[in-house]
């Protein structure tokens, strides 16, 4: 019998509000499943699903959800990172 | 300076809100074959130090007369007005058959100006399809204050769009814009040439303004990013405020989004006076 392993999958996506219903803006997939060479961002111009709802409802679990915090006084007006950042996973078994 | 190769007032407004320009067809195929051959064998040095007056660095090269076309000088002045200074440039290569990786950053993270502003140029001077893996952008980014690589992690973001030309085109940037470079699936080496310039004086309007006025310029700046979501507002608000900046005019506005909160009036009214 070979040995089997759980690894995971990890879904990075990133909403337009903090609702889990909201639209999904940008989206990003870590596969440890398998070895070959991660692809080269922008490859897809459509997310994989509209909203983290719609996800869960694919299997995927949701492990980490983003802070609401209010911006710092004086920075109200300033705009950085991609803010409504969930990270999903998929564990999947595989051969070791 | 022909007034009519000048960017119109809505293509500033473009500019202004999506934070790049492309143009297709700028330079002529024999010029581009020749700019490559420079590219592609080495032979293109730089010939002037950095800091240096733009107009003194490819006096000979055909990439200097690319860049001397009327058209992209008129162009660049529109953007960093006369006498540009030369910043840095690359020949950026990205040989045939090479994975890229997630590559999304920002090249200027210390760049904390708050309206004043660089360009940048891709210059693709081959055909550049979609598999060759040309520069990716995204629209509307110039105004986020990342870490340069730090945006590494976002592998697509709705709205993106990628660089996929015939020789000869170029595309002016805001230096803040996000950006990647891209696989290149094919047997071809691609190139692209990017060069910086700063600008030596005042950016404002040093366009064709005749359009000022236009419908099209308020369409413009008003136009919503799909993955702006929540931020929209704000990021409206800062377009804005760089419109002021390149027209000089601190009263501009989109349906009152700076005339409300700049509305803290003082005058006390009669009637409610302290002891009156």
């Amino acid at each position: 019998m070979p040995e089997t392993q759980q690894r995971q999958q990890l879904l990075f996506l990133y909403l337009g509000n903090s609702s889990l219903e909201s639209e999904v803006i940008g989206w990003s997939l870590y596969d440890g499943t398998t070895d070959e060479t991660f692809e080269a961002a922008g490859e897809d111009n459509e997310p994989p699903y509209k909203s983290v709802l719609h996800a869960m409802r694919d299997g995927w679990r949701v492990i980490q959800a983003p802070f609401l915090k209010a911006p710092q006084v004086g920075r109200e007006y300033e705009n950085d990172y991609l803010d409504f950042e969930f990270v999903l996973e998929k564990l999947e078994t595989v051969n070791g | 300076m022909d007034k009519n190769l000048l960017l119109t007032s809505a293509e500033m407004a473009q500019f202004a809100s999506v934070g790049f320009l492309r143009f297709d067809n700028l330079v002529p195929r024999e010029l581009c074959e020749a700019a490559h051959g420079e590219m592609s064998t080495g032979k293109l040095k730089r010939r002037a130090p950095m800091g240096a007056p733009f107009s003194e660095v490819w006096p000979d090269e055909a990439i200097g007369k690319v860049f001397r076309l009327p058209k992209v000088e008129a162009i660049i002045h529109s953007l960093v007005g006369p006498n540009p200074r030369y910043d840095h440039h690359a020949a950026h290569l990205t040989p045939a058959k090479t994975r890229k990786g997630a590559n999304l950053h920002q090249d200027a993270e210390y760049d904390i100006r708050a309206q004043h502003f660089d360009i940048q140029t891709s210059f693709f001077p081959e055909d550049t399809p979609l598999e060759s893996g040309g520069t990716l952008f995204v629209p509307g980014s110039h105004f986020r204050r990342v870490h340069e690589s730090d945006i590494k992690r976002y592998q697509n973001i709705v709205g993106q769009v990628q660089a996929v030309c015939e020789a000869g085109t170029i595309f002016f940037w805001h230096t803040n814009a996000w950006h990647s470079a891209r696989s290149n699936f094919t047997d071809r080496d691609r190139y692209m040439f990017k060069l910086r310039l700063n600008p030596t004086v005042r950016q404002q309007r040093l366009w064709n303004t005749d359009d000022l006025d236009s419908p099209e310029v308020t369409q413009n700046l008003n136009q919503k990013m799909p993955w702006h979501g929540q931020r929209h507002r704000i990021e409206i608000m800062n377009r804005v405020k760089y419109w002021r900046f390149l027209t000089g005019d601190p009263t501009f506005d989109l349906a009152l989004w700076w005339g409300r909160v700049e509305n803290t009036p003082d005058i006390i009214h009669p009637e409610q006076k302290i002891g009156a």
